[in-house]
Formats: structure tokens, sequence, C-alpha cells
């Protein structure tokens, strides 16, 4: 009789050395389908291979690739060295690179058909467990772990417990997938899938589109797991394969029935309101309309988890016909270069700018001290990405939120809800 | 040959205001992303604890051999390997938590850096800058009066495989 596999165990089993054990806590070698590295981490991958490896070729260099979306263009010295760095290190050995112009990593494999259903891909992108989203394996390293993927294509995974979330209900007015992830934060805190995959399934989950899913696994990082994974569903698959350039079919990713899960917890988000996430960490999170007393220097609109094209016509649709309150920096940062292309296209573009809003090149946004979405000490930023830990984007206080809250809060100069401002 | 895991030094314990080790400190507190563009591990080591509150002088303060305790989650986050080589660089002996973040755990384990996963821990007898001998063999903690104020969980078996190699690479070549 074979194993019941769970989805993240049915992935690893495939990519295994033969005969190995694929069970919760095992260590197992894995092949690796895609190895990549960005401007964050590239040039420490760069001397860690150079260092271990001189003179040596990756084995499969058609499947490793850098990405640049953290500092771009480079505005400092020291990541435009970095940045050439990782230039001369693919162009000797002739690997593939997305230079500055082109987005988040991440999204990048995504859009390019490189992250499909059952694929397994490993860079030096914290968030790069974001691939779930379309059932695909991700997973961000160390810079000397990666330098080792890069050379041989493959690492060693000790295989995580899987914990199946189910999520329930339709949520209410002016929510989104950001505010099934908080509410989803605010009840397992930040260490409450440590070390695990977690599954999503649920009536809140089956019909969502990939942007949604993007978003609720871009904050796995955020509950301490592994890896999220949702089983693709038609439009997701459709979405992949129009985009996806290799021969054989990719393979279904769906858990066995019977598999074992570690923990299955249970979501109600029937007419969820939309919440927010206060400093100091992404599980602090309080429903909106408590925060309307404060008071928004900057809105950010952007990042791997809500700097798709849907995000951001969200706030153009809320926006559309209004202008940012005064004194308000409203900034949006697309996540990739095709983001870009749409809003230019839909007149998006031109409708943000209308209302106000600053848009740049696409990007991570400021993240990792990257171009746009810093704060300085006393400054309240709302934003949609995933991270506000103390400093992490400055000095400045910043919150949490979906695109509708950040567009509404934005329009109205404080913590504001949709509802409040109209759609 | 064995590698030596037993660990004779000061003991930092990254406490809050209640006496709780801090759970949850992430990579930017560990080491700020902007200071990332920093490829050197000499130069790491002055940042280690730069952005977590309280601890400015530690990098200042602390001396080689000592060791760090903290709580649960240590180094969630990001995926900078300077979080783990900023306590290299300064030449602490080892990372003693409740528990890590995946990635932290597995940077940590590749560079053949030891870390060390609490089991239980007495605080009341323990106080900042004690000398102690963490030991991941007896999986103890022990007071140099003798007295022993907790306990460690059994290192993985890749873990010790690495460790005893070096490092992932080195560890990579025995594989062959």
């Amino acid at each position: 009789m074979s194993a019941k596999y769970t989805m993240v165990e049915k992935i690893l089993a495939a990519h295994a050395k033969e005969g190995s054990k694929v069970a919760p806590g095992e260590n197992i070698w894995i092949k690796l389908d895609y190895r990549t590295a960005r401007d964050f981490g590239g040039a420490n991958v760069v001397k860690a291979y150079e260092k271990h490896y001189p003179g040596e070729e990756p084995v499969d260099k058609d499947n490793v690739f850098f990405t640049f979306d953290c500092v771009v263009p480079a505005n400092n010295i020291p990541y435009a060295t970095n940045q050439q760095k990782c230039r001369d290190f693919a162009r000797k050995h002739g690997l593939r690179l997305h230079d500055v112009d082109r987005g988040i990593g991440s999204h990048v494999a995504m859009e390019e058909g490189i992250a499909v259903p059952g694929v397994t891909l490993v860079g030096t992108d914290s968030h790069l467990n974001i691939l779930g989203a379309v059932g695909a394996f991700g997973q961000g390293m160390g810079d000397q772990d990666i330098a080792f993927a890069f050379r041989t294509g493959q690492t060693w995974f000790e295989v995580p417990p899987s914990y199946k979330f189910t999520v329930d209900g339709k949520i209410g007015d002016g929510t989104s997938a950001k505010d099934i992830v908080l509410h989803i934060l605010s009840k397992i805190g930040s260490s409450g899938a440590l070390g695990a995959s977690v599954e999503y399934e649920g009536t809140a989950i089956d019909e969502m589109p990939l942007h949604g899913r993007i978003t609720i696994a871009s904050m796995a990082t955020e509950m301490g797991a592994v890896v999220p994974l949702f089983e693709p569903n038609a439009a997701v698959r459709t979405y992949c394969r129009k985009r996806y350039k290799g021969a054989e079919k990719f393979p279904k990713v769906r858990a066995d029935s019977g598999a074992k899960y570690e923990k299955t917890m249970e979501f109600n988000v029937d007419g969820l309101e939309p919440l927010v996430a206060k400093p100091p960490s992404p599980e602090n999170v309080v429903p909106a309309k408590t925060l309307k007393d404060v008071r928004i220097d900057s809105a950010f609109i952007g990042s791997c988890t809500n700097g798709t094209f849907e995000d951001i016509k969200a706030v153009a649709s809320i926006c559309e016909g209004r202008t940012v309150a005064k004194g308000v920096m409203a900034k949006v940062v697309p996540a990739t270069r095709e983001v870009y292309a749409r809003m230019l296209k839909s007149r998006i573009l031109n409708d943000l700018f209308e209302a106000g809003w600053l848009i740049t090149s696409n990007g991570c946004g400021g993240c990792a001290s990257g171009q746009v979405g810093m704060t300085g000490e006393g400054e309240v930023q709302i934003s949609t990405t995933n991270r506000n830990f103390p400093g992490k984007q400055g000095a400045g206080n910043t919150y949490l939120a979906s695109p509708e809250t950040v567009a509404a809060s934005a329009l109205m100069g404080r913590i504001a809800t949709v509802q409040e401002v109209g759609q | 040959m064995s590698v030596n895991l037993s660990f004779h030094g000061r003991v930092w314990l990254i406490k809050d205001k209640e006496g709780k080790l801090i759970d949850d400190i992430d990579t930017d507190q560990i080491y700020h992303n902007a200071h990332l563009a920093i490829t050197d591990i000499k130069e790491m080591g002055k940042f280690a604890f730069g952005n977590l509150e309280g601890m400015k002088d530690f990098a200042k303060d602390v001396k080689p051999g000592d060791t760090v305790i903290v709580g649960g989650n240590f180094g969630a986050g990001s995926s900078r390997q300077q979080a783990v080589d900023c306590f290299k660089s300064l030449g602490i002996a080892c990372i003693v938590a409740r528990s890590f973040g995946a990635i932290y755990k597995r940077n940590a384990i590749n560079s053949g850096y030891p870390i060390l996963t609490i089991e239980n821990i007495d605080l009341h007898k323990l106080s900042n800058l004690d000398v102690v001998t963490v030991d991941a063999d007896a999986q103890t903690i022990v007071r140099s009066d003798g007295t022993k104020v907790g306990n460690l969980k059994p290192l993985a078996g890749v873990q010790r495989d690495i460790l005893e190699a070096g490092d992932l690479f080195e560890y990579a070549k025995r594989m062959k």
C-alpha cells in the first residue's frame, strides 16, 4: 500500500531521492527544479559559490536565475555594486537574469510560467513560499544554502508536519484576502504554524482567484510556516498553463484522502470586517473601525503581498473621481513590469495619478530598505506589506491592511474603511 | 572524531521587562536590513541586536565564548545569513532558544553554527552574565557552581552530521 501524502509530502516525494522516507521530521534530499537569487543576498551567494566552487559550473544551469527586486534601481552604491556582482556572475556562467526593470522575483516566476503546480524552487527571498499560491513548493534560504543549490541542484530538507486550515464563509463588504490572512494571524499568532506546511481549503478558498491566494500565501512566513499550499483551482491552472513553456504536463497537486495532518483548524470568515495589524507585529490585529482616530502621514500599496494588478485596480476603483487627503503621501509600487503595463493600458495609472497617488517603477517597495515605503521617526504609515516589526521600514509606525482599507485611509487622511468612503 | 559541543562561558539572557525570554525576535531586530549590503563577516558583528530595544551595546559588551539565550521563534522573518553570521563574527559560542524560525534554523545548521533548543529552563536560577556550561551532548545547561538550570532537546541527525563535517559544503563532499 502506498503512503497517503499531504500536498507538501506529495511534492517532496516526487523530488526525493529514490528510497527516501517522506514523513514529518525525516531529512531527505530533494531535487530542485529552479534555483534563484535576488539582489538581496545575491552577492553573498556569488561570494560563497566562488569560494567553494571556483571554476565550476552550476548543474542544470538553464534553471538557475537571478531576479533583482529589493532596491531597484539601486539607490545606493553598495546595492549597485552587489547587483553588478550578480550580473557579472550570470554572464560568466551563462545564467538568466531578470534585471532591475522586471519586478518581484516570486511574481516574475509565476508570470513567466516557471512556478507552476508541483515544482520546487528556492531562492534568497524569505517570501518565496508565496509560490504555494499556484501549488508550487517555494522556499527562501540563506546564501550558503543557495550557493550549494546553484552548484548541485539539490538540497536536504526536513519534511514539515502538515496543518490543514479550513476557511469557510463569505467575507463582508470592503474586505479582501488580506483581511482573511490577518484574521488567521490574529487567531494563531506569529509562531502558530512554526515549522509547518499549511494547506488551505474551504468555501472562502475554493473559488478564490490567484491574486487572493498570493496575498494569503505571502503571509505564511509571518505565521512561522515553512510553506503554504493551495490546491490549484481551474482558474489557477489555466493561468499557469497559458504561461508554462515546458513540454510535459504539470502534475495535479492534491492531498491524498486519508493523508495525516498534525493539526486541523477551522476559521469562519462569514461577514468578516476590515482588519488592521497595529505595530509592532502582524499578529496584533484589530477591527479597522476601532482605529478611526489614527491620523496617517503615508499610505503604501504594493509588495509581494498586495502588488498585483487586481490589488491596484481595487485601489483605483475606490479612488476614482476622488483625491487623496491633503498631507498624505500616497504611494503605489506595482509588483512587476507586467502589472505596470496593465495599469498603463487600462488607464489605471492615469486614474491613480489624477487621484494624487505617487506611482513608481515596479519592485518590492520598502520591505528591505528599498526605494519606497520607508518611514521617518513619528511617521504613521498604513501599508499593504506583510511585516511591521519595529524599525523594519524605518523608525515610524506601520499599520498593515488590505488595499481597500489603505485606499480608504489615504482618502480620509486617517485609518478608515471602504464603507466610510463608499465605493 | 567528534566535534566539541560543550560551551563554557558567560550567558546573555535576552529578556523583556517582565523577565520573560523574548519571543519572535526577527531578523531585522537581530541584523537590520540597512546593513544587508555587507558581505565581509568581520564587519557584521557590530550590528548584532542593533535594532533590538535595550540591546544597543550588546556588540560592544560581549566576549568571545559567551552564549545567548532567547525565547521562541528566534530569527523569524527574512533569509539573511548575516543574522547568523553576526554572532559568529563576535565569537558567540552558541545560540540557545525555545525554538527557531525555519529559515534561520537551516542557515545556522548549514553554516555549522551550533544552535540548541531548550527543553526546559529555570530562569530563577540564572542571572545575566552568569558563567554556564551549555552541553549539547549531555543536553544540559549547568551553572559554574554545578547547579543544573535547564535541559536541551537533542540535536537533529542532520545537524550533528553537518556540525561534525564543518558546514554543508564539507558535509556534501563526505556524502559522495
